[in-house]
């Protein structure tokens, strides 16, 4: 319930700030927004499978945000970037498809 | 005690939770509105892909340029080609214009004389007006044109002829009677000059009785026009 108000509330005020993305965090915010996607998915399917905790969320979400960011500032340094940025969003990606999938399953029951 | 406290455990991770939740949707907004708006091919670009960008768009500036640099090429060369056929365009009006007096299919106007050959008793004979062209075109005359007192004006030109006739002279087939008056374009003295020489025209004229009167107005008018007529043999050699 909080989590659903706090999300409304960060597109609200999103919306409303209209701030611009500091030049310096431009690389990393795309790839921080996905793997916390992964996190928040991936703390939904635990809900759901009845296992989840609160300080195992918190910190894969946080975990989650600084390992993406960091690869990706590792990749600008090593003159792969662009390609890592490639790899950590397929991660990421199969990882949310899989959690999707068993969110499905949950609810659906198929 | 205990239920109070696990009661505020969770509220406190609640609040942590819905903080990330919170942070990742304004996140997630942000970066969808920056991605929407503005110029984000270049934006979000690379460093390496903006190198690239950059001498690609510098190789095509120069590429522009070489096309730029023939193009005005071309265009003073087409410039060029233009004004030498104005050129020659105003050359070739200029030389027909010249040679349409000469033939007598133009009108002219200049400074010259007008002459006129007063008969006596006997009339002038053609021979003596056509030597009268003669001279006169010997001194330089350009332009000339022949009346008489009924008849003409008759334009002279190189295939004139001079016919005695009847009643006076024919000129290329137009019957010219009494006193002859002859509009001539040219130098003035040097045919005034060539007109009075010692057994020249004006001693003539003396011979059969006539008087030639030269006068010297300030311009002459030769408007009479020879009819042109089509070469049948002879055609340009190159």
């Amino acid at each position: 319930m909080i989590a659903v108000l706090a999300l409304i509330a960060g597109v609200v005020a999103g919306i409303l700030i209209e701030p611009t993305v500091p030049v310096y965090l431009q690389p990393y915010l795309p790839i921080a927004v996905v793997a916390a996607l992964d996190a928040v998915f991936g703390g939904v399917r635990a809900k759901l499978d009845k296992v989840f905790d609160d300080k195992q969320f918190v910190v894969s979400f946080v975990s989650n945000v600084l390992v993406a960011a960091f690869i990706v500032f590792l990749g600008d340094k090593l003159g792969v970037g662009g390609q890592l940025s490639t790899g950590v969003v397929v991660v990421l990606g199969v990882r949310i498809f899989g959690n999707v999938a068993a969110i499905r399953r949950h609810l659906f029951k198929a | 005690m205990d239920d109070l406290r696990r009661r505020k455990r969770i509220s406190a991770a609640g609040a942590v939770i819905g903080l990330l939740v919170g942070l990742l949707a304004f996140a997630l907004v942000v970066q969808v509105k920056s991605n929407t708006s503005g110029d984000t091919a270049l934006a979000n670009a690379r460093q390496d892909d903006l190198v690239r960008i950059l001498s690609d768009l510098n190789a095509r500036e120069l590429r522009l340029r070489t096309d730029i640099t023939q193009s005005q090429g071309t265009l003073s060369q087409l410039g060029a080609g233009a004004q030498g056929r104005e050129a020659a365009l105003n050359e070739a009006r200029r030389r027909a214009d010249e040679l349409g007096i000469l033939a007598g299919t133009l009108p002219a106007v200049g400074q010259g004389l007008q002459i006129q050959i007063v008969r006596g008793s006997a009339a002038v004979p053609a021979s003596t007006v056509l030597e009268t062209g003669e001279e006169l075109r010997g001194a330089g005359a350009e332009a000339m044109q022949i009346r008489g007192s009924t008849g003409g004006p008759v334009r002279i030109v190189a295939s004139t002829a001079f016919v005695d006739g009847p009643a006076g002279i024919t000129v290329d087939g137009v019957l010219l009677t009494g006193s002859f008056t002859i509009s001539v374009i040219g130098p003035g003295p040097t045919m005034r000059t060539a007109l009075t020489i010692p057994g020249g025209v004006s001693d003539a004229v003396a011979r059969v009785g006539g008087t030639v009167i030269v006068d010297e107005p300030a311009s002459v008018t030769v408007d009479a026009l020879h009819a042109s007529t089509e070469l049948r043999y002879a055609k340009p050699a190159d």
